[in-house]
């Protein structure tokens, strides 16, 4: 193990470490935990300039403000309805074509499986101005399943990348043996191979959900109604509205950033997994 | 038709498993790249005709200042955004330990990377707040001037780097954790017995086999860098004056804001700045291209 472990050092240095690690986190997360407290404090405390105190009360009613007096609770569900059907479908999406790439050896198999993967890699600018028209022509814009549409198919090129190298190790011995027995190949993807594939189904779902709840740039180029915007396109503009209101810039924050961090907790090992394949071999 | 499936459906079947995939990734992705390309030699306000222009709009890039900017804060982002790898390294090392609590310690250090980053865009404003933040505060104690970082143009952009460096050191953090999880046990007791320790171990007998966890870093690391777009557009939408746009922002601003529809010039500052990833994925693509023939 690198570094040493800890327990082979003296009683005080494994005392410092104790207390270095959680003094460490908590400078880590300052600029968070300033936001949750300000999300919380009463807007007379900011008046007051009392920023950085305890706050007077704890105003959960800011949360209440929050969503009354902007379209939050739309914004949050457009999010839901924008990243559910992305997930599902780039997963479905990648499980096909990851399993195309692992089990045949066909001429241009590994040509195929690059251009995913530096599909994957272009900036998003070189796609605006073509998908954004594209949308409109399709009468999409503005909707989440115009927003949904596009994320499917770019988020294809990084799932098909996982999924590949995730059929890759497992045993070939398993299809070998299906096709001695004469079972089709349909039936060898959805009977033999899938319900292997749950760990990294799991695991690109995990991932997925948090990058399209994230993203910005697409909500902003493909929406721009409070109907169907999502929460990070509308954050930005309440930002744009609530000058000098901390408070409720931060509440909005804290709800943006709950469903991710939720999915996170929930499915820690999964998202991990997902992270690093391709780093561990 | 049931005999010719039978007896060629190992060639079909993987262009059936494809085509689904295929089919969307080529509209939504490489169609459009070629569309760019071609929408970059017209003047075009994403309404009326298109008007050929030739290279007109890439002549007018070459004397364009704001278009330097963009392009001189990308360089800067790049370089500074690899800081995340050695941090993320050095972060990783000191958490690799197995006290108690460890697991929910690491998941907690992670945490900036699972957020949005308007959501950082807008933490970090804050902390840089004039008159309040705390940042703001701490320089002002420290050094006696207030600086506004993200209303200086000498500051800004470093300003919105050291935001964009807190989610990517996380991630490159779980990277090396990973990595350093998988580190031979058998090779590190070796090297101690030989004497090694502290940064000869680290540097001879713990970063070779951190390479793999190390390429992705650099991977994700460099592709983050060329794509900031949204921490630039939340903190400061490219201001004061125009001194932290990026190339992705200045396209943006260029195609789609209060400034004006010129898609054609938008289109050819994505060209541009796609031309500059594209020389960083082929290197990535070169390199995964030889550890796949090598198998």
């Amino acid at each position: 193990m690198f570094p040493r472990p800890i327990e082979q050092t003296s009683a005080p240095a494994q005392w410092l470490y104790r207390i270095a690690v959680p003094v460490a986190l908590i400078l880590w997360l300052l600029p968070l935990i300033g936001v949750a407290v300000t999300s919380v404090r009463p807007a007379s405390d900011l008046a007051q300039g009392n920023y950085f105190g305890m706050p007077s009360s704890l105003a959960f009613s800011n949360y209440r403000d929050v969503f009354a007096n902007s379209p939050m609770g739309a914004y949050m569900l457009n999010s839901f309805k924008v990243t559910i059907p992305t997930v599902i479908g780039a997963v479905a999406l990648s499980c096909m074509t990851g399993f195309a790439l692992a089990i045949y050896r066909f001429r241009s198999n590994l040509l195929v499986f690059f251009l995913f993967v530096a599909g994957n890699f272009v900036p998003f600018q070189i796609l605006m101005v073509p998908v954004r028209d594209l949308t409109l022509h399709l009468g999409m814009y503005n909707s989440w399943y115009g927003l949904a549409l596009f994320h499917i198919a770019f988020q294809t090129g990084f799932c098909t990348l996982f999924m590949r190298n995730f059929i890759k190790a497992l045993p070939f011995e398993l299809i070998e043996a299906a096709r001695v027995e004469g079972v089709s190949e349909v039936r060898i993807f959805w009977y033999v191979v899938l319900p292997l594939m749950r760990p990294a189904i799991a695991a690109l779902s995990v991932l997925i959900f948090t990058f399209i709840w994230n993203d910005f740039f697409w909500a902003t180029v493909l929406s721009n109604s409070p109907e169907s915007q999502p929460i990070t396109a509308g954050l930005s503009s309440l930002n744009g509205q609530w000058i000098a209101q901390w408070h409720l810039v931060s509440a909005g924050s804290i709800l943006a950033a709950v469903p991710p961090v939720a999915m996170f907790f929930l499915m820690q090992r999964h998202f991990i997994a997902g992270l690093t394949l391709g780093a561990v071999k | 038709m049931t005999d010719f499936w039978k007896s060629n459906q190992r060639r079909i079947a993987p262009w059936l498993f494809l085509a689904p995939g295929l089919f969307m990734f080529a509209v939504y992705v490489i169609i459009p790249i070629f569309q760019s390309l071609w929408i970059s030699l017209y003047d075009w306000d994403g309404l009326g005709a298109k008007v050929w222009i030739g290279t007109a709009n890439y002549v007018e890039l070459w004397d364009d200042d704001a278009f330097y900017t963009s392009l001189k804060n990308n360089v800067i982002w790049l370089i500074l955004y690899l800081l995340a790898v050695p941090a993320g390294l050095f972060i990783a090392i000191f958490l690799n330990q197995t006290i108690t609590g460890m697991r929910l310690y690491k998941s907690l250090f992670f945490f900036p990377f699972v957020i949005s980053q308007v959501v950082v865009g807008l933490i970090f404003s804050w902390f840089y707040a004039p008159d309040f933040g705390l940042f703001y505060k701490l320089i002002e104690l420290l050094t006696g001037q207030s600086i506004a970082i993200l209303a200086d143009d000498r500051f800004v952009t470093y300003g919105i780097i050291a935001a964009g460096l807190w989610p990517q050191i996380a991630y490159v953090m779980i990277l090396y954790l990973t990595g350093l999880n998988n580190v031979a046990p058998d090779q590190i007791e070796a090297a101690r017995l030989d004497g090694a320790k502290g940064w000869r171990m680290l540097w001879y007998v713990v970063l070779p086999q951190l390479r793999p966890a190390t390429f992705i870093a650099v991977v994700v690391t460099v592709i983050g860098a060329l794509r900031s777009f949204d921490l630039v557009s939340i903190m400061t939408d490219g201001g004061p004056y125009g001194s932290s746009r990026v190339l992705s922002f200045y396209m943006y601003e260029q195609a789609l804001s209060e400034y004006g529809y010129r898609m054609g010039y938008g289109a050819a500052i994505a060209v541009v700045l796609f031309a500059i990833m594209m020389v960083f994925i082929s290197g990535f693509i070169w390199k995964m291209w030889r550890d796949e023939s090598e198998r």
